[in-house]
């Protein structure tokens, strides 16, 4: 659907995007997963035609982005990361707006936002500004899928979300996807990444990795250890100060660690013994993607 | 009234004309806790926070922040506390120090303390090298660190850290949290906000909000036991839930 080939894209001497290539496979959710200013809202632009290119290509089906770029707009729906629809307006002349700017009526496309905009139906004369966080962006992503979008690009759609509020919008997303949507969604969460088809992690304006998630853990290139115990930072601090520990560090109730090589965790656990500290078990466990993360983040 | 309670809060109630966003809430937090409030977006927690910061006033009930009354001593308060917003609130076109010394001077410190007290800290955060950098041109992470060096930089008794890390990298969203443990156990009661469920198990407690309702408060272990759930993403998730019954 996408080919990226080559991308750069420099704001003065500050490097945005360094060499970035991938492809979009049609009607697949495709994850882009990176902490704040590693470069994924500045791509999200570019695919969505509204910022040029240094150098490299785009190409979207058949068109390029830059000099077709009328063309392939009525095909994407694009969402961005900050609410940019008129508050003033309410939620039903705001969607009628998008509408008719694409040519198009409420009424010829409703099936496709039907479950979203039942949730808005209340507020219909309200104005967008006046709604819940939650209700705004429900109304952006149904008046960025008004003129049935062949694409959908989602600018971290869920940040700022609470945890359970974030796992509807997912589930919303599969729910479009199979009804024939591609969906390109950014996010700083790394915990959403089992929730796409593929992932593209980036970091500093640079693609890290691009896979399937489970085929990215399965690549951790190490054996990965949590130790559980009462007091985590306390054996966090132990583990991380030991010499045959290459990294550690805290997630949730455990701390992960990886070995140098050629060593064993015993070795650890023999350690915290010998520092008196008590009732700590030590387990392989499977990486997560921010584990992964982690990992190349560290050894890069 | 417990003297070692930083925060008090009984039968906290505020209306916005008839819709409730707390609705009776009563708790307390400890010197040196780290206290996690947590909750969907609209179940109160923005409003409880500006109560307990002096910048609202309640409809009803009783709350003492550091022993201060917020009905009648809410500018006593204001100076005894650190904020950190979600949004990102310095200055962009000042350098770090430029905007240490502004927030630290807003606070009454004296310039030779502000200077003293920087060079120590910018050593202690690992921000020495960035002192003179306009904050506009540092990565988000560290910018969070500057944040946080500022809100807690006049050694208040507690601080809020409304949504920290959030959009911040693995890594340094984990030196985030031991600058947080660290102001812990030297006294600093820190009250936080936050949309990672990991983050919630660093925290001493726990509470969550629903529908401008308390409905838990324990420490992460007794949550995950009374709510039969293996992580604090799966007790977040059952009463959100049962909100929505």
């Amino acid at each position: 659907m996408y080919r990226v080939t080559n991308l750069f894209k420099k704001y003065n001497q500050v490097a945005a995007l360094s060499n970035i290539s991938f492809e979009v496979y049609p009607n697949e959710l495709l994850g882009f997963i990176g902490p704040d200013g590693s470069g994924k809202t500045t791509l999200f632009r570019i695919l969505a035609t509204l910022l040029l290119p240094d150098s490299g290509e785009v190409k979207f089906m058949n068109y390029d982005v830059v000099d077709d770029f009328q063309k392939i707009r009525r095909y994407l729906g694009y969402m961005p990361g900050r609410f940019s629809l008129y508050a003033d307006l309410t939620v039903e002349e705001n969607l009628n707006f998008f509408a008719t700017i694409y040519g198009t009526s409420v009424k010829e496309n409703y099936d496709l936002i039907a479950e979203i905009y039942s949730q808005l139906e209340p507020f219909r004369t309200r104005p967008a500004g006046k709604l819940s966080g939650g209700m705004k962006q429900k109304l952006a992503l149904c008046c960025a899928l008004i003129h049935r979008p062949t694409v959908l690009i989602l600018d971290e759609p869920t940040t700022g979300v609470d945890a359970v509020s974030r796992k509807e919008f997912w589930m919303l997303l599969r729910k479009l996807k199979q009804r024939g949507v591609t969906i390109l969604v950014s996010t700083p969460y790394m915990d959403e990444a089992s929730l796409c088809d593929r992932i593209v992690l980036m970091q500093k304006g640079k693609i890290m990795s691009t896979d399937v998630p489970e085929r990215l853990i399965a690549s951790y290139p190490v054996k990965l250890y949590a130790a559980f115990g009462d007091n985590t930072y306390v054996i966090k601090s132990a583990i991380s100060s030991l010499p045959e520990c290459q990294m550690a560090y805290l997630s949730g109730r455990k701390v992960h660690f990886t070995m140098k090589p050629s060593h064993h965790p015993r070795e650890i656990a023999e350690h915290l013994t010998k520092l008196g500290i008590e009732n700590f078990r030590i387990e392989p466990i499977a990486p997560t993607v921010e584990d992964y993360f982690i990992y190349r983040m560290i050894n890069e | 009234m417990l003297k070692k309670n930083v925060i008090e809060v009984k039968d906290l109630v505020k209306k916005f004309g008839d819709f409730v966003a707390n609705d009776h809430l009563t708790f307390s937090v400890q010197k040196g806790e780290i206290f996690g409030f947590l909750g969907a977006n609209g179940a109160g927690k923005t409003t409880a926070m500006k109560i307990l910061c002096g910048l609202l006033t309640p409809t009803s009930g009783e709350v003492y922040v550091n022993g201060y009354n917020v009905y009648t001593q809410s500018e006593l308060i204001k100076k005894n506390i650190g904020y950190m917003s979600q949004k990102f609130s310095l200055y962009d076109d000042l350098t770090t120090f430029e905007n240490i010394q502004f927030f630290a001077t807003i606070y009454g410190l004296s310039k030779k303390q502000i200077i003293e007290k920087t060079t120590i800290l910018l050593e202690e955060f690992k921000l020495y090298d960035i002192k003179n950098h306009l904050v506009g041109d540092i990565p988000l992470g560290w910018k969070q660190k500057i944040a946080f060096l500022i809100a807690t930089f006049h050694n208040p008794s507690v601080v809020f850290l409304d949504e920290p890390t959030g959009g911040v990298d693995p890594i340094t969203r984990r030196q985030f949290w031991e600058l947080i443990h660290r102001a812990a156990a030297s006294g600093t009661t820190l009250f936080v906000t936050t949309h990672y469920m990991d983050e919630a198990e660093y925290c001493d407690r726990v509470s969550i909000l629903s529908e401008g309702k308390l409905v838990a408060l324990g420490t992460p272990d007794d949550l995950k036991n009374q709510y039969k759930a293996p992580s604090m993403d799966e007790v977040f998730y059952k009463i959100a839930r049962n909100a929505d019954v």
